[in-house]
């Protein structure tokens, strides 16, 4: 490239079809190593990096309108918040001591039953930034990444339910995708009886459909649906979703079932980890 | 001489990253379907004004850099951005002389194209999205391309001179 005479004769870029076509064969090569098998996770991880500063900076402006909000906030209004966080602190204190008895109740049956010991994992709080990603799916990014232990298909739930899972770690961000993304499927269980089933992402932040439920399934308006913990990525038990429409129609031969998630996915800024003990790799169930 | 060159360059680098960073400003999700393709654009306009310094290469380099941002298939955005810019550069000479509107229009078709490029990618790798998300950003992209050239026109000049 002589770039220092480009206007002495414009019209002939060196070698311009060759390098196109280089390049293109090159991308279909990438494309075809990423979708087969995670051949390239170190040549992200490594991009990754030189992302993350200008990810930084496209969150800083979100970060800083939150931390004003914080500190311009009246001493009134954080005494309201103060004294309202306190009762229900009080409140969440009471139900643990009663939860911790139910749990060593548990327990105890358990090993009546010689039933496996459940697993319930380690937890930590982690933030999600304002970056928009992938245009074509339900993907929120997540300011923690490998270094502080995160791995692919690890399960995301906040304060009143599953928000979704990791789908690939980064140095020090991750990305997840949200249980409402079309391709994304939940194996739950209505809590009321115990009926199995499967929850997809319809690509509506407030709508997750159930198609494999048959016309005369026991389901109704109203029912919680929890995780089963079949999947392997969950654990079990966590809510996910309530039943809002069931329309059983004679002549087909599933019922069109829809539920709302319980955790608000358009609004979530805080998420929980859930870190299962012995996770075997890759069992993610998306 | 390669300092100086080097300066003039520093607007072409800085629009790149402003525009790489709009692609993951955060939007309100009813309005995120209308986020214009601003990398394409920047580089497109760059690629038809100084075609000797920015064509192909660096179109595919911030491909894949917004590959990794934004999750989407290794080499993806790259292949796309990579298309478009080769047929700018092309048509640089052509482009150049056509009026506002008649250039917006051709915008118009490049976006398409890349979004096509995009879409076929994903319906390859078995990606599913609604139809709103490849054609809001080539109506948004094409709103936006006038008064983007303005802006990046100032600019071209310092680029150009002497180059």
């Amino acid at each position: 490239m002589v770039g220092s005479q480009s206007n002495s004769n414009p019209a002939r870029i060196p070698a311009l079809g060759f390098r196109a076509l280089a390049l293109v064969v090159l991308s279909i090569l990438l494309m075809w190593l990423d979708n087969r098998e995670h051949h390239l996770d170190a040549v992200r991880r490594a991009v990754g990096v030189a992302v993350y500063p200008v990810q930084i900076v496209v969150d800083t402006p979100a970060r800083l309108w939150s931390w004003l909000r914080e500190n311009s906030a009246s001493k009134n209004q954080l005494q309201l918040e103060n004294s309202r966080l306190r009762t229900e602190s009080l409140i969440t204190r009471g139900r643990m001591q009663e939860l911790e008895a139910l749990k060593a109740e548990n327990d105890r049956l358990r090993a009546m039953l010689d039933a496996r010991e459940q697993v319930r994992g380690e937890v930590r709080v982690a933030g999600i930034m304002a970056v928009d990603a992938n245009p074509y799916r339900h993907n929120i990014v997540l300011d923690v990444g490998s270094r502080e232990g995160v791995y692919d298909g690890q399960a995301i739930v906040d304060a009143s339910g599953v928000v979704g899972q990791v789908i690939e770690t980064g140095l020090t961000t991750s990305q997840a995708i949200l249980i409402s993304d079309p391709d994304h499927a939940l194996p739950v269980v209505v809590n009321r009886n115990g009926l199995r089933t499967v929850a997809f992402g319809t690509g509506e932040y407030n709508r997750l459909s159930l198609p494999f439920l048959a016309n005369n399934a026991d389901i109704e308006t109203g029912d919680l649906l929890v995780t089963s913990g079949l999947g392997g990525a969950f654990p079990s038990g966590y809510p996910v979703a309530v039943v809002d429409k069931v329309t059983r129609l004679p002549q087909e031969p599933f019922a069109e079932v829809t539920a709302t998630p319980a955790a608000a996915l358009d609004q979530v800024r805080e998420v929980m980890l859930i870190w299962t003990r012995k996770q075997d790799d890759g069992a993610g169930d998306e | 001489m390669s300092n100086a060159r080097a300066l003039r360059q520093l607007p072409v680098l800085i629009t790149l990253l402003i525009a790489f960073m709009l692609m993951m400003t955060p939007m309100p999700a009813a309005a995120a379907p209308f986020r214009p393709d601003w990398l394409a654009l920047v580089l497109v306009f760059w690629a038809m004004t100084v075609p000797r310094s920015y064509s192909v290469g660096i179109a595919w380099l911030f491909g894949i850099v917004l590959d990794v941002a934004q999750g989407t298939l290794l080499g993806q955005h790259a292949l796309a951005l990579c298309v478009i810019v080769y047929i700018t550069v092309k048509f640089h000479l052509l482009m150049r002389v056509f009026p506002l509107s008649q250039l917006t229009a051709t915008i118009f078709a490049l976006l398409a194209l890349y979004q096509f490029l995009l879409f076929w990618i994903n319906g390859v790798a078995g990606v599913t999205a609604p139809a709103i998300d490849y054609w809001g950003p080539v109506v948004a992209g094409t709103i936006v391309w006038p008064f983007l050239s303005i802006v990046l026109s100032g600019l071209r000049y310092r680029v150009q001179t002497g180059g």
